[in-house]
């Protein structure tokens, strides 16, 4: 885990714009290391949008975005994984271009069984469920050094138990002073969460 | 750089994970250079006389039958907002993905074309002509066929946008490649025919894999 000394978030004013219409204006809000927002908001409030500028992967109308210490990982709406290898390959490449560094072996076996993928660790991804795939990527997140994760709709496809660990998950990683946002229109309560209302 | 080797290793695992893909584009050039004689007539010397322009053609069209999957797979998966945020430079990484796409699609075309130039009856020298210049020629037409790939992610019929993006752009490579084997069998010597398809094939390196990357940050936004 990456010192979370000093990590921080901070956004003002920011404005996204979508196929040309505003999708939403004004925004400001700051976040530290240890600290959940979760950004919720019916379907179209743009909360996709502001998560993918935060992670600087969408375009800005306006605003700045600054993040202090930050070493982010991401995970989209989509998985992200390769269906011809396996989950463990997948979280392996995933690291490696991610970081440019190798993967904590420790951790990957760590994140894996904290999802209850330890005995799917070398199927490979297209012979999984829908659930099982976004466990997996899940675990590719939690598996990471990083210390800033960026989830959208995390809870997409996963059962009660599935939940379950990516709470337990989440309150580990915020209790080692790392931060997390995540985009979902259900709810996800651990300590430390803070909301950001979208309005439609 | 543990970046670029883990990605360049992925592409290659993912792609020999599905020998069929490569071994329908070898296939698809075997069976399209088959046509020709069958369409022309069995006439050696013409067959001999046309081989060359044939085997460029046909191998050009098996490498565009590829293309299409190089960066829509990982568009679609997710993978793409992954080689976004990776830290190196994102014209490394197009690059190593195009390199990849070159040694399971046109090295092979360029070992194989040889072996159907002999069924044309071209002599040993055309033959070398043959391997060299698809040696050195099909890197230009994987690079020019990822921009292509990368310019149509996202759109609709995607493939046969991406082939009519690429064709004209592998213009110069074409008429280069298959005139140095035209040189040969008339007793001229190739020498000129090859540097200047190594220069193409150096242009296409330097410029390229910056088009690349723009075109996948456009796609990605």
């Amino acid at each position: 885990m990456a010192a979370a000394v000093g990590l921080s978030l901070e956004v003002t004013d920011l404005a996204c714009r979508r196929g040309g219409r505003m999708v939403f204006d004004h925004i400001s809000f700051a976040v530290e290391g240890g600290e959940f927002l979760l950004l919720t908001g019916p379907n179209g409030s743009g909360k996709t949008t502001l998560l993918r500028a935060l992670a600087r992967l969408g375009r800005t109308e306006s605003g700045t975005i600054s993040w202090r210490g930050a070493d982010i990982a991401w995970l989209g709406h989509l998985d992200g994984l390769k269906g011809d290898l396996t989950v463990a390959e997948n979280i392996d490449v995933a690291e490696r271009l991610r970081s440019g560094r190798l993967p904590d072996r420790a951790r990957v076996n760590e994140a894996l069984a904290a999802f209850d993928l330890s005995s799917l660790a070398s199927r490979a991804v297209r012979t999984l469920s829908a659930g099982q795939r976004r466990r997996a990527a899940l675990a590719r997140v939690a598996a990471s050094l990083s210390n800033a994760w960026l989830l959208d709709e995390p809870l997409n496809a996963l059962d009660q138990t599935a939940q379950g660990c990516l709470r337990k998950v989440l309150g580990k990683h915020l209790a080692l002073g790392g931060l997390a946002i995540a985009a979902t229109h259900a709810s996800i309560d651990i300590a430390g969460t803070r909301r950001l209302e979208l309005a439609a | 750089m543990i970046a670029l080797v883990a990605l360049f290793q992925r592409d290659l695992r993912l792609m020999l994970r599905r020998p069929a893909d490569i071994v329908v584009v070898l296939a698809f050039f075997i069976v399209a250079t088959a046509l020709f004689p069958l369409g022309i007539g069995p006439e050696q010397n013409l067959l001999a006389r046309i081989a060359a322009g044939i085997l460029w053609c046909a191998a050009l069209f098996a490498a565009l039958l590829s293309l299409d999957r190089l960066f829509a797979s990982d568009y679609e998966d997710g993978a793409l907002d992954l080689l976004l945020l990776a830290p190196g430079a994102l014209e490394l990484a197009a690059l190593a993905k195009c390199t990849a796409h070159w040694i399971v699609t046109g090295l092979p075309l360029a070992v194989l074309a040889p072996l159907l130039g002999l069924a044309f009856g071209l002599d040993e020298g055309a033959l070398a002509a043959v391997a060299a210049t698809l040696l050195v020629g099909t890197p230009t037409l994987s690079l020019i066929g990822g921009l292509a790939a990368a310019l149509t992610l996202g759109a609709r019929r995607s493939g046969a946008l991406l082939a009519l993006l690429a064709l004209p752009l592998n213009v110069p490579t074409l008429i280069f490649g298959s005139s140095a084997i035209e040189a040969v069998t008339t007793g001229m010597g190739f020498a000129v025919h090859l540097a200047i398809l190594a220069a193409l094939a150096l242009i296409a390196l330097a410029t390229l894999p910056w088009a690349i990357a723009a075109a996948l940050r456009q796609a990605g936004e």
